[in-house]
């Protein structure tokens, strides 16, 4: 779960890690507020979940309270479309103001897990403030990583050792020191998959700031964070994304692509959009309905994908071992009548009650396609978008 | 002989609500030597009037020898089942529970370091061998068939899928392995090629990757020198963006080497015969076997 600059702001705080000063405001006024009372030059940042904000207009130096009012009343209500976004962007309906720091090195760091090493990985460079993509193709040799021990933690000559590493001025090690562990209690305390401070910053006086902060939280340990679960932002997620989340499907909306698809099982659903791919259409989704999906959940799974404005054709493709196929057909044929779908289907399915599922979908005089299994679907497929594309 | 699994197994079954009681049926049903069920609270009771329940998997394993194990419990209390089922002595753990806390795999993996104990999973469809009816796990029984190639995959589905195939093409299986689709699981690629590799009935290997991670890469160099069974290979997600998780939490483009052009390229290397759609695992099987 992503979570928004002020939310990860607001955590760190908690954990001791020196932030800027900083506070959010909803409204123009608000954010003018917060300018005076920071006080002199003030930067506005949007608050959204998309990388690139910098560069479409999103952070913004200001001289002067009223100025800030005017930015934010700008960017408050209005949309960002940055590089990581849709074409639709996302909405901005919150800027954090923060102070200007002088500014001496930026530097980086961040924590993730390593699934070959088992453990999280502290990973810092000299390299701040720009991608770390590149800087980790270019120069391999400017990363520095560090294992936390699953059981111990980061000790604190590891931490030591990555502030060395970081090349910080002497009379700033401990500090730097103590950061660096309490930012790796912020990542193991709050279960996150993601915590990256880009630029971290020495300032004039030798002070190492936190100046940005990204944090992503692990869906799968939110059961054990209820004050976190809170801070689920779902406008900025992609609508028909957030309607799956709401039913427990395992949805991706892909931009731009032609072929609905229903899978159950996220590898088959990798290899049904990879089929798709090959049969040359680009899927307009990822989508595992999951193992024991009920009729209801089958028909909001039908109903997303028939909402996404660029679907023409669905291919499902059912390999049942827990989940039932007649289930399955029942759910989309009671989503495709209910809604009144003409979209042209590829169907195969397998497995678990596969016979009675195919029945009920034939005698549903919705326009279905069988197709024996993966590289029969992907044939059908061919052949269909060859007819879709005569009838454009 | 088959691996992992066997005439020998004796299976212990934990966490018995409504999918572990309905898997714990299709495994009975298959055949399998199913000798305990592990729930608290129905002590003195049996499951479908044959298998006694425990408490505790200690117990179970003491009353009735027990030598490999399969979990269901919901996923806040996988990883301490894990660890019960380590410290019971267990041979084999499958964890088939799904959304377990990434920092609970960090710590049940450093747990069993050094144990005797083999983790399978979390996350995973498990281990079934068709030749000792030997299924422990959500693999569905009726689509298997006894025979001589190993599979290997990341993918429950896509390993029915990759079965079908083999079998649609009159090739039966020694044993199919879903080694899970976290980031963190047990038993890697690797260990499970250096089973099939030492095992008298493998001839061959199906090898079903994903984006995400390196463990492709680690497993074509091993099979590079170690493996002289035929593997044919596929990797699912060639049509997924970065930076999208596909599902499974270890299904995410975070680099170059997750991407499945280079993971195909890192096992052709190897000597793998890659298809180039996960369509045709069978057929090119075939192919390789003549």
């Amino acid at each position: 779960m992503n979570i928004h600059e002020y939310q990860a702001k607001e955590i760190l705080d908690r954990f001791g890690v020196p932030t800027p000063k900083a506070e959010v405001a909803s409204t123009p006024e608000e954010a003018k507020e917060i300018a005076s009372r920071i006080g002199g030059k003030v930067v506005v940042k949007a608050q959204v979940h998309a990388g690139g904000r910098g560069k479409v207009g999103g952070v913004k130096l200001v001289d002067s309270p009223g100025e800030a009012q005017e930015v934010a009343e700008g960017l408050i209500g209005s949309r960002l479309v940055t590089n990581q976004t849709g074409a639709a962007g996302v909405p901005v309906e919150k800027v954090m103001v923060a102070e200007i720091l002088d500014i001496k090195e930026e530097l980086y760091l961040s924590i993730v897990i390593d699934g070959d090493l088992g453990s999280p990985v502290v990973m810092a460079s000299t390299e701040g403030g720009v991608e770390i993509e590149e800087v980790a193709e270019a120069t391999p040799e400017k990363i520095f990583r560090v294992a936390g021990d699953p059981l111990i933690g980061l000790t604190t000559y590891h931490a030591r050792d990555i502030a060395m590493a970081l090349d910080v001025p002497a009379k700033s090690l401990r500090a730097t020191t103590k950061l660096i562990s309490d930012l790796y209690n912020v990542f193991v305390e709050n279960d996150c998959s993601l915590v990256e401070i880009n630029p971290l910053v020495v300032t004039e006086d030798d002070q190492v700031i936190a100046l940005d902060a990204k944090i992503n939280l692990e869906d799968d340990a939110l059961f054990r964070h209820t004050d976190l679960a809170g801070l689920r932002d779902p406008n900025q997620q992609d609508p028909l994304e957030q309607r799956a989340d709401q039913s427990d499907l395992a949805y991706v909306k892909l931009e731009g692509g032609r072929v609905g698809c229903m899978v159950n099982g996220a590898g088959l659903a990798m290899a049904t959009m990879d089929i798709t791919k090959a049969a040359g259409a680009d899927p307009a989704n990822f989508l595992d309905i999951g193992g024991s999906a009920d009729q209801k959940r089958i028909e909001e799974a039908f109903k997303i994908i028939i909402d996404d404005h660029d679907v023409e054709m669905i291919l499902v493709n059912l390999f049942a071992g827990i989940a039932r196929s007649d289930v399955v057909a029942q759910g989309i044929v009671a989503a495709a009548r209910e809604t009144n779908a003409t979209v042209p289907m590829v169907v195969a399915m397998r497995g678990t009650n596969a016979e009675e599922g195919i029945q009920i979908l034939a005698d549903s005089g919705l326009n279905i396609t069988g197709a024996p299994d993966l590289a029969g679907a992907a044939e059908v497929l061919k052949e269909k978008l060859l007819e879709l594309g005569d009838s454009n | 002989m088959s691996i992992l699994v066997g005439e020998n197994t004796r299976l212990l079954v934990q966490g018995l609500g409504r999918d572990g009681s309905f898997q714990a049926s299709r495994t009975r049903e298959y055949g399998t030597n199913m000798v305990a069920a592990v729930h608290p609270g129905r002590d003195g009771q049996k499951f479908e009037d044959k298998v006694p329940y425990f408490s505790t998997v200690a117990k179970a394993v003491e009353e009735t020898g027990a030598n490999t194990g399969v979990i269901f419990v919901p996923a806040p209390f996988a990883k301490d089942a894990i660890i019960e089922q380590v410290d019971a002595g267990l041979e084999l753990v499958v964890c088939i529970t799904e959304g377990v806390p990434v920092l609970d795999m960090v710590k049940v993996m450093a747990y069993i370091k050094g144990k005797p104990t083999r983790l399978i999973g979390s996350n995973c469809p498990g281990v079934l061998s068709p030749a000792s009816k030997a299924k422990v796990g959500i693999v569905p029984g009726n689509i298997v068939r006894p025979g001589n190639v190993g599979v290997v995959s990341r993918s429950g589905t896509l390993t029915y899928e990759a079965i079908a195939q083999l079998v649609q093409h009159r090739m039966g299986q020694s044993t199919c392995v879903g080694i899970g689709g976290d980031p963190i699981h047990g038993t890697t690629f690797t260990d499970v090629l250096e089973l099939f590799q030492a095992d008298d009935e493998t001839e061959a290997i199906v090898l079903i990757g994903e984006i995400g991670g390196i463990r492709e890469q680690l497993a074509a160099d091993y099979i590079k020198e170690h493996v002289t069974k035929p593997v044919v290979a596929a990797i699912a997600g060639s049509s997924a963006p970065p930076g999208k998780r596909m599902g499974h939490a270890g299904a995410i483009i975070t680099g170059k080497a997750a991407l499945a052009s280079e993971k195909n390229k890192a096992l052709e290397t190897a000597g793998v015969h890659v298809v180039e759609s996960p369509a045709l695992i069978g057929a090119k099987m075939k192919e390789v076997l003549g």
